[in-house]
């Protein structure tokens, strides 16, 4: 059976507070210049009188106690506690025995749809105006799941896993999640013409729960396709739902159209909680050095106060930030400007101040 | 077997007579080292016209196949080309008109040329098959490397300019092994398979193209920092032919990030090499980045066949029978086999038909934005090749 679902905007608790009721929330400060956005969008949210408090966590790898490295309780504890997390880049370590950190905290919350959207930002040109589109990737399983062997010397198998119940819960939150966000079509990514067992099943629950949403268009597309008319026209797609490594590629091409990854927001929704982060690197070079660019986490954060029913302050900070990147006159290097990180973040304070 | 060596003992005699020039010019199709492809490259100094006419087994293929492989037989007659096609309908959706796979393939191992286009799969099989008749064309006849040109044409607006870059893609394993089952009710698994041979034979494949055509730069396209075991092999099968060929620059880059760097700066690309998967992938954007499926020309390559094709697998059902499909990247491809069949007149004159009116502008099909038919669109070619 299906577990239960977390719909987009329901908790177990009820989340609309009278304002003054301060909601916490987890906060991964992430290594390189993971640290210093945290900072930045911690400064923001204090200037739009946001109603959070963080609690930061470390989730560096300890020894359990059967001897594997695994994510510290207290971590564990305060997401489970929260149900809320802002996560800033992590770095992998190197080396035996450490698995991915991204995988690990995504099968210990249980994150199974990972959230893209992708909207062209005024103020940053590239060659795509008209990128208006959400990428919903099922996160659990699917080419990632891990499982590989080498079958004779010379010989690997790698297993991709498909399953029903995991097939059908993303494919039921992207629906949800169209309704709840006034999209109208939602594209179902798949290579069943070569995968046929494994994007077969994937795409049969996608129509099934096609069928429960009549009032959402429904389309399938393959994947070679939608690469070929994403960089043509991607004014054709709209909210698009698909298995893991092609949700992967998918997504990342997308951010790519409207200007990369220091830009693009991403939520990763799971049936315990919801953690939103930044997916670009950890940039250690520039580490330390007060040039950073926060605005990807900053969006993160903006879609987690939207998460949180906090229409309101979620878009304030978010005008702000368009606003200050459409005058071009105080943004950071990445975006073509020569601000620091600490300037550009008291651009968007200036803003927000000034919209009170 | 004796036949078949003779033959080409033959053909490659003829070729080097016609061509007029000794070594690797006159190489004939099949004296090839068992794991390297031959692709002869193009030469635009007009020869006399050869005494012999090349048989080339066509493949129309589903969708508008059947419309473009008439373009080009209406092209090459009026071009006065010496090939004869061997017409054979293949196709897995009309499956009782179709010839026998076995059939086809003893053709094309008799011509060792092809010009196919695209075999539609269905979504489901009727005999419950997870292989498609595409797949198992490839693999009967071992064709284990595609390689697509990516090049912006003059007369094609795009959004990017100047893109020139190669992808070679492996495709007989990977992803695309067609193995899969259902070990519980609800639990499928699909399995990828790399193995060290075909990763090597690939990555020596690409990098004797880059060496062959002046190109300075391979890049690899994996996903190994997820895929450890699986693409950490094709990798690893990469940096050792690397090794033997240090004056080719190599250089890696993961599949997601490698897709955003094709959108935003194609031109950073040269040569790239990738298992199957992102090989399908890759080669939809950069075809989507130059103009779209109609345009880019692509072959596929054994030890020894060559087989010309569109550089993506689309069939256009929607287009089919209406005179709407752009044949342009079809005509590339068989420019690309007349030069492979060591006609260079010929192929010169067919590519330079085709860049002549795309420059002029005046015929666009629909897919780039006009409104001229398949028809006029050859027509217009036909005339340039009269001038």
């Amino acid at each position: 059976s299906v577990a239960p679902l977390r719909h987009w905007h329901a908790l177990a608790q009820p989340i609309r507070h009278a304002s003054g009721n301060v909601r916490t929330v987890t906060l991964i400060p992430g290594d390189g210049i993971g640290p210093e956005i945290a900072v930045a969008v911690q400064r923001i949210f204090e200037a739009a009188e946001a109603p959070i408090a963080w609690e930061a966590v470390d989730v560096t790898p300890v020894k359990n106690p059967d001897g594997t490295m695994g994510i510290p309780k207290a971590a564990i504890d305060s997401v489970n506690k929260n149900q809320i997390g802002l996560k800033s880049p992590l770095m992998t370590p190197v080396g035996k025995g450490f698995r991915s950190l991204n995988l690990q905290l995504r099968k210990e919350f249980s994150l199974y749809a990972n959230v893209r959207p992708c909207k062209s930002i005024e103020g940053y040109k590239t060659l795509y105006d008209d990128v208006d589109l959400v990428t919903i990737r099922e996160n659990t399983e699917g080419e990632y799941s891990g499982i590989e062997h080498e079958i004779v010397s010379g010989v690997v198998q790698s297993i991709k896993l498909i399953t029903e119940n995991a097939s059908r819960r993303v494919a039921e939150f992207a629906f949800e999640y169209a309704k709840n966000n006034n999209r109208s079509k939602v594209t179902a990514v798949h290579k069943a013409n070569i995968m046929r067992m494994s994007d077969g099943l994937f795409l049969r629950c996608c129509r099934e729960a096609a069928e429960k949403h009549p009032e959402v268009k429904f389309e399938e597309k393959y994947l070679d396709t939608v690469c070929l008319n994403m960089v043509q026209d991607p004014t054709q797609y709209d909210v698009l739902v698909m298995p893991n490594l092609y949700g992967d590629i998918i997504s990342d091409l997308c951010a790519g159209l409207i200007g990369g990854l220091g830009l693009t927001p991403s939520g990763n929704v799971g049936t315990g909680g919801a953690i939103f982060e930044a997916v670009h690197g950890t940039a250690p070079d520039i580490a330390g050095h007060d040039k950073a660019n926060p605005t990807a986490l900053l969006l993160s954060s903006v879609m987690m106060l939207r998460y949180m029913d906090l229409y309101d302050h979620a878009q304030r900070i978010e005008t702000a930030c368009f606003e200050v990147i459409r005058e071009g006159q105080t943004i950071t290097g990445d975006l073509g400007g020569q601000a620091k990180c600490s300037e550009y973040t008291d651009a968007i304070i200036r803003k927000l101040e000034a919209g009170q | 077997m004796l036949n078949h060596s003779l033959r080409s003992l033959a053909t490659g005699l003829r070729a080097g007579l016609a061509s007029g020039v000794r070594g690797r010019r006159g190489l004939s199709l099949s004296a090839v080292h068992a794991d390297e492809a031959v692709h002869l490259g193009s030469d635009v100094t007009p020869r006399p016209k050869p005494w012999f006419r090349a048989p080339v087994t066509l493949i129309p293929g589903d969708g508008v196949g059947p419309e473009i492989a008439d373009a080009i037989r209406d092209v090459f007659k009026a071009g006065g080309v010496p090939v004869d096609f061997e017409t054979f309908f293949l196709s897995e959706i009309n499956q009782a008109s179709s010839a026998s796979l076995q059939t086809v393939c003893e053709s094309v191992v008799k011509n060792q040329v092809c010009l196919m286009g695209h075999l539609a799969t269905p979504e489901f099989s009727r005999t419950g098959s997870l292989d498609s008749l595409g797949m198992k064309f490839r693999r009967e006849l071992d064709l284990f490397a595609n390689v697509v040109r990516v090049k912006n044409r003059q007369g094609i607006p795009t959004r990017h300019n100047n893109v020139d870059l190669v992808i070679i893609r492996e495709q007989i394993e990977g992803e695309y092994s067609a193995l899969e089952h259902e070990s519980i009710p609800g639990v499928i698994e699909c399995l990828k398979i790399v193995t060290e041979k075909r990763s090597r034979r690939i990555a020596k494949f690409a990098f004797d193209f880059a060496v062959r055509h002046g190109r300075n730069r391979v890049t690899a396209i994996h996903k190994a920092n997820i895929m450890k075991l699986g693409d950490g092999l094709f990798l690893k099968s990469c940096q050792e032919v690397a090794r033997l060929y240090p004056n080719i620059e190599f250089e890696t880059m993961i599949v997601d990030n490698c897709t955003m760097q094709l959108v935003s700066n194609p031109h950073q690309f040269d040569v790239m090499v990738m298992p199957n998967l992102y090989g399908d992938i890759l080669t939809n954007l950069a075809s989507g980045l130059v103009g779209g499926a109609g345009v880019v020309a692509g072959e596929s390559f054994s030890s020894d066949i060559a087989c010309f094709e569109p550089a993506t697998r689309h069939m256009f059902s929607l287009a089919a029978g209406k005179n709407l499909a752009n044949p342009t990247g079809m005509l590339y491809a068989s420019a690309n086999l007349l030069s492979h069949l060591n006609l260079p007149f010929h192929s010169q004159m067919i590519k330079s038909a085709v860049d002549r009116v795309l420059r002029s502008g005046k015929h666009k099909t629909k897919d780039v934005g006009g409104h001229t038919t398949t028809k006029e669109f050859v027509n217009a070619i036909i005339k340039h090749l009269e001038t």
